[in-house]
């Protein structure tokens, strides 16, 4: 999987998850899939809905969250691609839960964010089994 | 007949279909002719027969975890949605699952 996103969309990423830290952030990714890749050309923040005291190490959307961008992707003639959210001083890489809550088809952007410092981004998507995420190449232009 | 709508990751298992018309008369009926119609959902609609728990099922502005769950009567003016509910979290390096491989040797792209 080949992942596509501007510079200045994956610098606004890590502008919102430094800005999050010390607890999650996260948001939906709009683009578009042709021939295997996929190109991000949008992000949207969605506030951070778990319990405040658990926003350290969980992330959560409301699901009107998602009915009103799908919504608003189908109409702009772009796709609900994936989601991004934070990891706070911990690696760019999927937990379990992340996998218990994930998505086949959907492009899973992870940020490390160190001492509140964006360090790490990464590019995962959910095998159709539901076994494991794979890692995918994130090309940043 | 009622309608389901398919969230956009589950798309790629309804040859890109959007709405899905199903046979029924309960949200649990509808849900079980559409896994029939479109076998591959059910792997990530269910789990044991029971919906994921991230999985919501609203018929319009209403979930029906508030209604009467799985059998809430539904009708054939009826639209219904599957809306994930988005959820991500960090834990100790020891418990994370991937078997994917990071992009080795390389820094992190900025």
């Amino acid at each position: 999987m080949n992942v596509h996103l501007s510079s200045e969309l994956q610098g606004k990423i890590f502008e919102q998850m430094e800005a999050s830290y010390p607890n999650e952030g996260g948001g939906f990714l709009l683009g578009e899939a042709q021939d295997g890749a996929i190109t991000i050309l949008d992000i949207i923040e969605v506030e951070n809905t778990f319990a405040e005291a658990e926003q350290y190490h969980r992330y959560a959307m409301r699901p009107q969250d998602w009915m009103r961008l799908e919504d608003e992707a189908d109409e702009r003639g772009l796709s609900l691609v994936g989601y991004y959210h934070s990891h706070p001083d911990s690696p760019a890489i999927p937990s379990e839960y992340d996998r218990e809550h994930a998505l086949p088809n959907f492009v899973y952007v992870i940020t490390a964010v160190m001492m509140a410092k964006a360090s790490d981004m990464q590019v995962w998507r959910l095998r159709a089994d539901r076994s494991a995420f794979d890692s995918g190449r994130l090309s940043i232009t | 007949m009622a309608k389901i709508r398919i969230p956009t990751p589950l798309r790629a298992y309804t040859e890109g279909a959007s709405d899905i018309e199903v046979a029924g008369s309960t949200v649990g009926e509808a849900l079980g002719n559409l896994v029939e119609q479109h076998p591959d959902l059910r792997l990530h609609l269910f789990q044991d027969d029971e919906l994921r728990s991230f999985v919501n099922i609203f018929i319009g502005d209403e979930d029906i975890r508030f209604m009467q769950g799985l059998d809430t009567e539904i009708d054939a003016a009826d639209s219904l949605r599957i809306i994930p509910s988005i959820a991500g979290g960090n834990q100790p390096r020891s418990h994370q699952s991937f078997r994917g491989k990071t992009i080795a040797g390389e820094e992190a792209p900025r």
